[in-house]
This record gives C-alpha cells, sequence and structure tokens, in this order.
C-alpha cells in the first residue's frame, strides 16, 4: 500500500483480521512498511490503530492473514514472537515504566536478561541513551520522581537499549501536558533522522507533516486511505478523512 | 475560653464525635483534636485543653465523664490484681492467703513453660536452640545483613539447633523428638511453616492466573479445599488419615507431619493475599515486560512479584501473625507446644487455683513475638515502598 517495495520490506501485514469476541477490530488490513520507514497512523477513537501496532509485536494476536517481521513470521510459536520482540522497541501512551526500579535499571533489565549483556557494558550504553534523551542527570532517580515528559523520554531510552531494528509509537504524546510534548516529539524527530523505523499512532500532525514518509488513516478496523503527507493533508481521497482532518485542523 | 463558638452536637455531629473519640484511649497526651478546638485558640494549659476538648459540648461531657467512670471502676482493681497485691515469690499457701496474682507460679514452673517434657537437666540445650533461633531472626531483619552469607549463618544454626535439640552426637544425650516441647516447638513450627508457606503460596497465586486450564484448576482446587476446612481437621488428617496412605513401614514424623499440615492450611491463605497484589499491577506492567521480550518467569521475578509483593506487605504479615498464634492447634495432634505446656503447668493440685497467671503470661509470650512482627512489617514497608516517594 505504500511506495516500499517488498524487497526491503520489514514489516508486512497480508489481510489482517482480529475479532474482541464479536467485535472485528480489524478489518483485512494490509500494509507494507520498508526499512527506515516512517509511519503515522492516525484515525478516530475506535478505529483500530492501537490494535493493529499491537499486533506487530503480539500483545495481540491476530486472528487472521499474515504478519511477517523482519522476515520472521508471528504465529503461536513462542519462539517467533521472542524473536520479533527483540528486535522491536515499544513506546506507550502511559510510559509503563518499572516504578520499583532507577532509571538506570529500567534501561539496563532487558539487555541484561533477554540480551544476556554484562551490567558494566549495558550501564555505559545506557548513559549514552539518556545522554541522547538529555536526561543523564535522572539516571538513580526512580520514574515516580520524574514529570511525564521525562518518564516517557526514559520509555523511549529503555526500547532504544535494546538495539530494535522498529520502533512502535502508540500515541507516546497522548497523556502528556501539553508543555512536555514537545520535548518528547524533538527525540522521536531526532530518532527519525537517524533512520529508524518507525511506527506512530499519534494524533500530532505537525509531526506527521514533518518526519511521516506516509500517512495511514484507519476508521472501523480498516485502512481508509493512505499516502504521502502532501497527499493526505492537502488532496484527501475519501470523505471520511476529509471529514477527520476538519474536526482535528479546525483549531 | 470558646466554648460560646463551639456550635452545638446538632448541627455538627461529626465534629463532636470524632473528638469525642480522640479523646477516649489516653487521655491528657492526645494531641488535641483538629475538631475539638473549632474558633479559639487552643490552650497548652491541661485545663484549658480539656474544656476546649473534652467538655466542649454537652454530648462530649457526658461521654469524658462516662470514659472516667470506668476508668475509675476499671483500673484500680487490675493494678492491684497484677502489681499490688501480687505474691511474686511466695509458696502456694501464701498465694491462696494474698488477694492479688500469684506469679509464684510462673517463677516455680517457668521451665515446663518453656520447655515443656524435655529432659529436665538437658533444658540448657532448647534454651540455647531458641536464643540461636530468635538471635538468627532478629539478624535476618536487618538490612545490612540482607547477603549470601546469611544463608549460609543460617544452615548453620539450623545444623546447631538439630545438633542441640536432637543430640546423639558430641556426647550429647539423645532426645527424640516426642520429647520436645513448649517454646522450641511454637518458634519452629511457626517459622518453618512461614518459611516454606511463603514461596508456596506465590506458585499457587501464579498457578490461580495460569493460562493453563489444568494448573488453574489444581490451584483453585486446592486453595478453595485448604480455606474451607477448619486447621483442626487439616492437622487431624495430616496427623491421623496421611499415614494411612504411605506404604507400610514407612513413617513420618508427628512434627513432620503437622508442620505439613500447618504449612499447606497458611500457603492457601497467603496465596490469596499474594494474588490481591498480582491482581493490582496495572497491565501496561506485564505488556511492558512482553514488549522488551522478557520471557514468563523473568517478567514475574523482575517485574510484577517485587511489585506485588510490596502491596501485599500487611496481609502478608498478618497471614504469618495469625499462623503463629494457630501453632497453639497442633495440642489437638499431641505436640506440646507452648500453650499446651501452660495448660500442663496449671494441672498441679498444689497450684491449680492459679491457672489465669499461667495463661496471662503464655498470652504475654505470645503478644511479644507477634507484636515484634507487626512493628517489622511497619519499617519493612516503609522500607519497600520508598521509591513511592517524591
Amino acid at each position: 500500500m505504500t511506495a516500499a517495495t517488498s524487497a526491503n520490506a520489514i514489516i508486512e501485514l497480508r489481510k489482517v483480521g482480529k475479532w474482541y469476541n464479536s467485535y472485528h477490530a480489524l478489518r483485512d488490513v494490509s500494509l507494507t512498511i520498508g526499512k527506515g520507514e516512517k509511519v503515522v497512523v492516525c484515525g478516530p477513537s475506535g478505529s483500530g490503530k492501537s490494535t493493529m501496532i499491537r499486533c506487530i509485536n503480539r500483545l495481540e494476536a491476530h486472528q487472521t492473514g499474515h504478519i511477517i517481521v523482519n522476515g520472521t513470521e508471528l504465529t503461536d510459536d513462542v519462539k517467533s514472537v521472542e524473536k520479533v520482540r527483540k528486535q522491536v522497541g515499544m513506546v506507550f501512551q502511559n510510559f509503563n515504566l518499572f516504578p520499583h526500579l532507577s532509571v538506570l535499571q529500567n534501561l539496563t533489565l532487558a539487555p541484561i536478561w533477554v540480551r544476556g549483556m554484562a551490567k558494566s557494558e549495558i550501564e555505559d550504553i545506557a548513559m549514552m541513551y539518556l545522554r541522547r534523551v538529555r536526561i543523564p542527570d535522572q539516571a538513580h532517580k526512580f520514574p515516580g520522581q520524574l514529570s511525564g515528559g521525562q518518564q516517557q523520554r526514559v520509555a523511549i531510552a529503555r526500547a532504544l537499549c535494546m538495539r530494535p531494528e522498529i520502533m512502535l509509537f502508540d500515541e507516546p504524546t497522548s497523556a502528556l501536558d501539553p508543555e512536555m510534548v514537545k520535548e518528547v516529539l524533538d527525540v522521536m524527530i531526532e530518532l527519525a533522522n537517524e533512520g529508524m523505523t518507525m511506527v506512530c499512532v499519534t494524533h500530532e500532525m505537525g509531526f506527521a507533516r514533518s518526519v511521516a514518509d506516509s500517512i495511514i488513516f484507519m476508521a472501523e478496523g480498516s485502512i481508509i486511505e493512505s499516502g504521502s503527507p502532501a497527499e493526505f493533508f492537502e488532496n484527501p481521497k475519501s470523505e471520511r478523512t476529509r471529514q477527520f482532518l476538519g474536526q482535528i485542523l479546525e483549531h | 475560653m470558646s466554648k460560646d463558638l463551639s456550635p452545638p452536637p446538632s448541627t455538627v455531629p461529626p465534629a463532636g464525635w470524632a473528638a469525642s473519640y480522640e479523646e477516649e484511649p489516653s487521655q491528657a497526651s492526645t494531641p488535641p483534636s483538629p475538631y475539638g478546638a473549632q474558633g479559639g485558640m487552643t490552650s497548652l494549659k491541661p485545663f484549658g485543653w480539656a474544656k476546649d476538648n473534652l467538655f466542649n459540648t454537652k454530648l462530649n461531657t457526658v461521654l469524658t465523664l462516662a470514659c472516667l467512670a470506668i476508668l475509675w471502676f476499671a483500673v484500680p482493681p487490675v493494678v492491684s490484681w497484677v502489681l499490688l497485691d501480687a505474691t511474686w515469690l511466695g509458696t502456694s499457701e501464701e498465694c491462696r492467703a494474698g488477694a492479688g496474682a500469684c506469679w509464684s507460679i510462673i517463677v516455680v514452673k517457668h521451665r515446663l513453660i518453656f520447655f515443656g517434657t524435655y529432659p529436665y537437666d538437658e533444658q540448657w540445650r532448647p534454651f540455647l536452640a531458641c536464643a540461636l533461633f530468635v538471635a538468627m531472626l532478629g539478624v535476618s531483619g536487618v538490612r545490612a545483613f540482607w547477603r549470601p552469607g546469611l544463608a549460609v549463618a543460617w544452615a548453620l544454626v539450623l545444623v546447631g539447633m538439630g545438633v542441640l535439640m536432637w543430640g546423639g552426637v558430641l556426647g550429647l544425650t539423645h532426645v527424640p523428638n516426642d520429647k520436645w516441647g513448649g517454646l522450641p516447638i511454637t518458634l519452629m513450627l511457626s517459622v518453618f511453616s512461614i518459611t516454606l508457606a511463603f514461596p508456596l503460596s506465590i506458585l499457587l497465586a501464579l498457578g490461580r492466573q495460569s493460562s493453563l486450564p489444568a494448573i488453574r484448576t489444581i490451584c483453585v482446587g486446592f486453595i478453595e479445599l485448604m480455606r474451607g476446612v477448619p486447621l483442626v481437621s487439616v492437622l487431624f488428617m495430616a496427623s491421623v488419615m496421611f499415614p494411612l496412605f504411605l506404604p507400610e513401614g514407612v513413617t513420618i514424623d508427628k512434627l513432620l507431619r503437622a508442620l505439613a499440615g500447618l504449612t499447606l492450611f497458611t500457603a492457601a491463605y497467603l496465596a490469596e493475599a499474594v494474588r490481591g497484589g498480582l491482581q493490582a499491577i496495572p497491565k501496561g506492567q506485564y505488556e511492558a515486560a512482553d514488549a522488551l521480550g522478557l520471557g514468563y518467569w523473568q517478567k514475574t521475578w523482575l517485574i510484577i512479584l517485587p511489585q506485588a509483593l510490596r502491596i501485599v506487605i500487611p496481609p502478608i504479615v498478618n497471614q504469618f501473625i495469625s499462623c503463629f498464634k494457630d501453632t497453639s492447634l497442633v495440642t489437638i495432634v499431641g505436640l506440646y507446644d507452648l500453650l499446651t505446656a501452660a495448660t500442663v503447668a496449671t494441672t498441679d493440685p498444689e497450684w491449680r487455683p492459679f491457672f489465669a497467671e499461667v495463661y496471662v503470661f503464655a498470652g504475654l509470650l505470645f503478644w511479644i513475638f507477634c507484636f515484634s512482627m507487626s512493628r517489622y512489617s511497619q519499617w519493612l514497608e516503609r522500607m519497600a515502598n520508598r521509591y513511592n516517594r517524591r
């Protein structure tokens, strides 16, 4: 659906379907994302955008169709799930930092236990990432002592410490006070400029316009429209998209 | 002073109730209630304070006088029975002549209460074992000692205790464990059953949340069975019925059977407390751990349990205390715990009238251990939840 050819595709969804009991959450969603591509997913609430992104690292299991991430198809096999999760970092709306661990321990936990890295080695790397998200001085505090914006930047650094190929963002700025949105978006923009493959569910249209290679609009569990930011904002094809853009851009 | 400014009780009943509630436990040492001194400065002088807080409304005046009356009638007799009229070192005849408590029975019978039927001349051995055990428990509570060496120390202490209690080596005479009794039984049963029940309860709580139906059913079935049956029946089953299922010639020690019964019973209750903690952990914590690629046991051990157990320290310690007291029920399977030994001490015809003193003393011993646990849990809670501080 996007410009990427399937030769360099890193994420591929083919006719993915998902139900919550009788509720049809995803309807034949097909999507190809190339390496290094930045995709912004938007749409009204309940449109299935979060469900889709959570299917990519199998926090939710899809029921029909295929999802292939960096050459591994996600199945009920635990090994395939583990392999994909090692390569995919995720940032949540509510940060989901581990409150009983210090910031530095939050960053080093998974590399030590999942990747088997030495503590001293990963601590250096973790400090490097904390400098990149501009909060190295908070390394020994607990998450509860940080502001929302700082916590979300820690969450990004935590995901990066696993050296992922792909980063998923599930409404990363929706739980933040307005004055903290920018500090998180700045970090995400830097990440995008470094060539990370990113899939981002967000309503930050300014971010979408400046960073995204393509924008996907979802409604009622289906992809309604996708295209480059220019096309999407200047010349939306479907009535549903125009209506949505009208609602979120009118202020 | 401010009497005329205080509203009548009918307009603000909560204030009147709150004030009268706060004054009850202790008199002048209670800090002034924020509700009691409405409208006026609270005087630091006792008289002014009492006027502001104890006699500020009609209702409070009545309640204050009622409390004073109860104290007037209750305290002096208790004090004279416990202290003033008590006989401390006399004979049983002197006790019978006296009006107060007969603490002499404790002095005379303390060896029996503490060590039961353990051979009299060897009672320094259970004493030493208990002292070691309590000291070790104290040391284990101190954070600075939480390091691998502690496990080694425990292993040595347990071996040492075994040698002391059983004997048969190092020139100590052998004392079979059906001769043991009193404090060592109570301490060992409670500490060992708590120590064994705790990890078991975590497994049960995790199993109850398992996505595998077989494991879930087994755990739910076990917990509901144990919770649905009185401890007395569990102990009976462990003691009487369990040996029937064992092959001919295989016997398991009576003490061990009681320990197993107590452990399983406590584990079922603890499991429900732990489950409460597990359920309090937000879904996002599980998801974040999953997204980072942590496996089930890593997620449970590193992320979920450390948070869940901190939340449920109060109900867990509650269960520990309950278990400690429940050990007194092992008397029904013929074990001599502290309370049973105390009861035996009262059967001496010479001292029979003074059973109340013995039970007060036994109660005090139980209270000391339970209250220590309670205080320790408060410290533990503060320490464990320090990350919540801002």
